[in-house]
C-alpha cells in the first residue's frame, strides 16, 4: 500500500449527511469479483443522468470542471454508512480520492479506508463547512492540505482570505498504517507465536469453539 | 477484578496481544463469507499466496446474488451474477471451506443460518464482510461487520486488530404493547437517537422488555445496530439462548453442551459494571413504527403524519430531498399512503416466527389488487418448517409469491427490482435511495405491518386488522 503522508489537492464538497455505500458505489456497478474497475461506477446514481448510463449529470459536483482532479472529499455526518462493501473505498481510491473530511464516519467504512491508503479525517461540522466555504470561491486556486504527520487540515491564505488550520485526532495504529503504507497482515503475522499460544490455551478453555471433535462436516 | 460488562468479558477472553493505543489483536472464532463480498476476500488471499489459517471455522453461503425463484440454479437475474457464484464456490472449495451452496438444504441468508445451525455461540467472536453481522450478537456473541481486506486478515491470521469501543447500554423496561415488535423497537431507537447515535460504541440491549423477547426477536433487534452506527449490538445469553441452541448441528452436544452452558452463564455482565453511556426506554411508549424517508432514522409511529421540516431532526435540505424522493408531503397521514408492493424477508425479519405472525394476519384474506407481494424465507430450513405448518399456502392463497431463500430484493443486486417510484412496504432494514431498485420507494416496518398493508393496499396498522379467530 502506498504511504499517505501529506496531500494537497482540490477538495470537492458533498456535504449531505448519511452518504451510504450504496450511493458511493451501487451494487449493480460491482460487476465482477474484483477490487478494480470500479471508478466508473463511483456515485453512479448521482453522477450520470440515467441508471446504468454514462452521460454525466452536470449538476453533480465531480462532473464540474472546477472540481476535476479532486483528491479530497468534504462530506457530511455518518459518511459511508450502510453496506460494508469495501468496493466503496476501492472506487473512491481508484477515482483518485485520498482523503474524506467529515464530522463522522460509519465504522466499517473508516476501517476500510485505513486498509486502502485513504484517510478518513474527522472534523467538526463547522470546520468542514468553513473549508467548503473557503473552497467554493475558487476550488482550483484554493486547494486543501491534509497533513497526516502533523494531524492537521490546512488551507493557505489567498486573495485576502485568511489561512485555515484545523487539527484532528487519529488513533496511532491507523495513522502509522497510513503513514508507512503498512500491510496489516504482515504486521500481525509477526505475532504468530502469540496466536499459536492463544489457540493452545483456548482449545482447552473453550473446546466447543474449535469444531474438532464435534464437526458435522468432518465426522465420518 | 473490576466489575465487567458482557462485552468486556468477551473482549478480555479474546485478547491475543495488546497493541498500541487501545488496539488489541483479538482472536476471531468464526468467519462467514458470501458471494457478494467474501468472494473478493478469498481471491485476494489466494493472489497473495496466503493460506486460510483454520478453514474448519470459516463458512460460506450463497445468499446475496443467488436467485430466489423456484427451481433456481447458478444462473441469476443479476447480469454477471453467476460468475460471483462460480468463483466463490471454486475459491471456497480450494481453501477447504464449508459452503452452504445454492442447492444445499441448509442454504440461507448468512445471519439467519449461522444461529440456526448453532455456528453462532455465546461469547464467540464472529465476523463477516457484511454489515448486518451484528444480528448474531443476539446470542451473546461479539459479532460485527468488516470489509473484505479485514476478512482476508481474519482468514489468514485467525485474528483482527481492533480498537476497543466504548460501551453503551440500552435498557428497555416494561412490556411492549400487543402488536408491537422488536422491529418497531429498533426503529424507535433510531428515530429517537439518530443513525449516528451508536457511533464509537458497542451496544448491549438489556432490561425486562429485551429479556422477554424470544431468540428470533432478539436477532431482529440486534440486526439494526449497524443502522445505529454501532460497532455491534449484543444481548446477554440466558435460558432463552441456551434452549434455542440445544441440539443445533454445530453447537456442542450432550455433556459438552452442559459444560459450555456452565461457561456461558458467567458471561452476563456483573451487576455493578459501568457503561460509558446509558439510554433508557419505556417499552410501553413504543408504537408500531414505519419509515417515511430515506434513512432508517426517518421513522414515526404508524398513526403519525409525515413530519414537517425541522421536526424530523433531519437538516432542511436532507428533509426536502427525502420527501421528494419518496413522493410524499409533510403532513400527509402515513397510514393512508397507497402501496404497490409488499416484501417480507431479509436477515431482519424472515425467520419462522416472523412468517407465522405475518401469516396470522393474512390467513383467509387476499392482497389488495395492484399490490405485488413477495415472501422470501431467510433460509431453506425456515422454508421447510413454514411449509410443514402450511404457511406457504397461507401466503400463496393470499396472493404472495413464495420464494427460495436468500437476500432477494432486500437490496438491488442489478437484476430484479420493484421498479422506479414503486412504493414498497418492506420488512427489511434499509430505506436508502435506490436500495431496493433504482428510484424505488421503501417504507420499512414489521412483518405484521407489511402483511396488513398488503391487504389494505396502503400503509396500514396491523392492530386494526381484526384477527379471524377474534372476529
Ligand atoms: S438480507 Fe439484506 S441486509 Fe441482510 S445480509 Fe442480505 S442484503 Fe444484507
Amino acid at each position: 500500500m502506498e504511504p499517505l503522508r501529506e496531500i494537497t489537492a482540490v477538495a470537492a464538497p458533498l456535504l449531505r449527511d448519511n452518504v451510504d455505500t450504496d450511493a458511493i458505489i451501487p451494487s449493480r456497478e460491482m460487476k465482477t469479483v474484483s477490487k478494480t474497475g470500479l471508478a466508473d461506477g463511483l456515485f453512479a446514481g448521482w453522477r450520470y443522468t440515467a441508471i446504468g448510463g454514462r452521460e454525466p449529470d452536470p449538476s453533480f459536483v465531480l462532473n464540474q470542471a472546477d472540481f476535476s482532479g479532486a483528491r479530497i472529499l468534504l462530506g457530511g455526518a455518518n459518511f459511508g454508512c450502510g453496506s460494508s462493501r469495501e468496493h466503496a473505498v476501492w472506487a473512491l481510491h481508484e477515482y483518485g480520492i485520498r482523503a474524506v473530511i467529515a464530522p463522522s464516519f460509519a465504522p466499517i467504512f473508516a476501517a476500510n479506508c485505513i486498509r486502502n491508503g485513504l484517510s478518513p479525517v474527522r472534523l467538526p461540522a463547522d470546520a468542514v463547512a468553513a473549508l467548503a466555504a473557503h473552497v467554493a470561491v475558487d476550488p482550483r486556486s484554493r486547494p486543501i492540505t491534509v497533513d497526516m504527520l502533523r494531524c492537521e487540515v490546512r488551507a493557505a491564505a489567498v486573495d485576502g482570505a485568511a489561512a485555515l488550520r484545523f487539527p484532528f485526532t487519529f488513533d496511532a495504529e491507523s495513522r502509522d498504517m497510513l503513514l508507512e503504507g503498512l500491510d496489516a497482515i504482515d504486521l500481525t503475522l509477526k505475532h504468530r507465536a502469540d496466536i499459536e499460544a492463544f489457540l493452545i490455551r483456548d482449545r482447552s478453555a473453550r473446546p466447543w469453539i474449535h469444531l474438532g471433535r464435534h464437526n458435522p462436516d468432518r465426522s465420518t | 477484578m473490576a466489575p465487567r460488562t458482557l462485552f468486556d468479558k468477551i473482549w478480555d477472553q479474546h485478547v491475543v496481544r495488546e497493541l498500541a493505543d487501545g488496539v488489541a489483536l483479538l482472536a476471531i472464532d468464526r468467519v462467514f463469507l458470501h458471494e457478494r463480498t467474501g468472494s473478493v476476500a478469498l481471491k485476494g488471499l489466494a493472489a497473495a499466496g496466503r493460506p486460510v489459517l483454520d478453514p474448519a471455522r470459516v463458512f460460506c453461503t450463497m445468499d446475496h446474488i443467488v436467485d430466489t425463484f423456484p427451481g433456481r440454479g447458478d444462473a441469476t437475474r443479476m447480469p454477471g451474477g453467476e460468475a460471483f457464484i462460480l468463483e466463490t464456490r471454486a475459491a471456497a472449495r480450494a481453501a477447504g471451506i464449508r459452503v452452504f451452496d445454492v442447492r444445499d438444504p441448509q442454504q440461507g441468508i448468512v445471519h439467519v443460518i449461522s444461529p440456526e445451525l448453532g455456528l453462532a455461540l455465546p461469547g464467540a467472536t464472529i465476523v463477516c464482510p457484511d454489515s448486518h453481522t451484528c444480528t448474531q450478537g443476539a446470542l451473546g456473541a461479539l459479532a460485527w461487520g468488516i470489509g473484505s481486506t479485514e476478512a482476508e486478515h481474519a482468514l489468514a491470521t485467525g485474528t483482527l486488530r481492533v480498537k476497543r469501543p466504548r460501551r453503551l447500554r440500552i435498557s428497555v423496561e416494561g412490556r411492549l404493547a400487543p402488536g408491537v415488535t422488536a422491529k418497531d423497537l429498533a426503529l424507535f431507537i433510531l428515530a429517537r437517537h439518530g443513525v449516528a447515535g451508536g457511533d464509537g460504541f458497542v451496544v448491549e440491549y438489556a432490561g425486562s422488555a429485551v429479556r422477554a423477547l424470544d431468540m428470533e426477536a432478539r436477532m431482529t433487534l440486534c440486526n439494526m445496530a449497524t443502522e445505529f452506527s454501532a460497532m455491534t449490538g449484543l444481548i446477554a445469553p440466558d435460558e432463552v439462548t441456551f434452549d434455542y441452541l440445544r441440539g443445533r448441528p454445530y453447537a456442542p452436544q450432550g455433556v459438552a453442551f452442559d459444560a459450555a452452558v456452565a461457561a456461558w452463564r458467567d458471561l452476563a455482565g456483573d451487576a455493578d459494571a459501568v457503561f460509558d453511556r446509558e439510554i433508557r426506554i419505556d417499552a410501553a411508549e413504543v408504537p408500531p413504527m414505519v419509515t417515511w424517508g430515506t434513512s432508517p432514522q426517518h421513522a414515526v409511529g404508524i398513526d403519525s403524519a409525515v413530519p414537517a421540516a425541522g421536526s424530523s431532526g433531519a437538516a432542511p435540505e436532507a428533509h426536502a430531498r427525502a420527501l421528494s424522493y419518496m413522493g410524499i408531503e409533510a403532513g400527509q397521514a402515513l397510514a393512508s399512503l397507497p402501496i404497490t408492493a409488499a416484501f417480507i424477508g431479509s436477515c431482519t425479519n424472515s425467520r419462522l416466527s416472523d412468517l407465522r405472525r405475518a401469516a396470522a394476519i393474512l390467513r383467509g384474506r387476499r392482497v389488495a389488487p395492484g399490490v405485488r407481494a413477495i415472501c422470501v424465507p431467510g433460509s431453506m430450513s425456515v422454508k421447510r418448517a413454514a411449509e410443514a405448518e402450511g404457511l406457504d399456502k397461507v401466503f400463496t392463497d393470499a396472493g404472495f409469491e413464495w420464494r427460495e431463500s436468500g437476500c432477494s430484493m432486500c437490496f438491488f443486486a442489478g437484476g430484479e427490482s420493484f421498479g422506479p417510484r414503486e412504493r414498497v412496504v418492506s420488512s427489511t432494514n434499509r430505506n436508502f435511495e435506490s436500495r431496493q431498485g433504482p428510484e424505488t420507494r421503501t417504507h420499512i416496518a414489521s412483518p405484521e405491518t407489511v402483511a396488513a398493508s398488503a391487504l389494505a393496499g396502503h400503509i396500514a396498522d396491523p392492530r386494526r386488522v381484526a384477527r379471524p379467530e377474534a372476529a
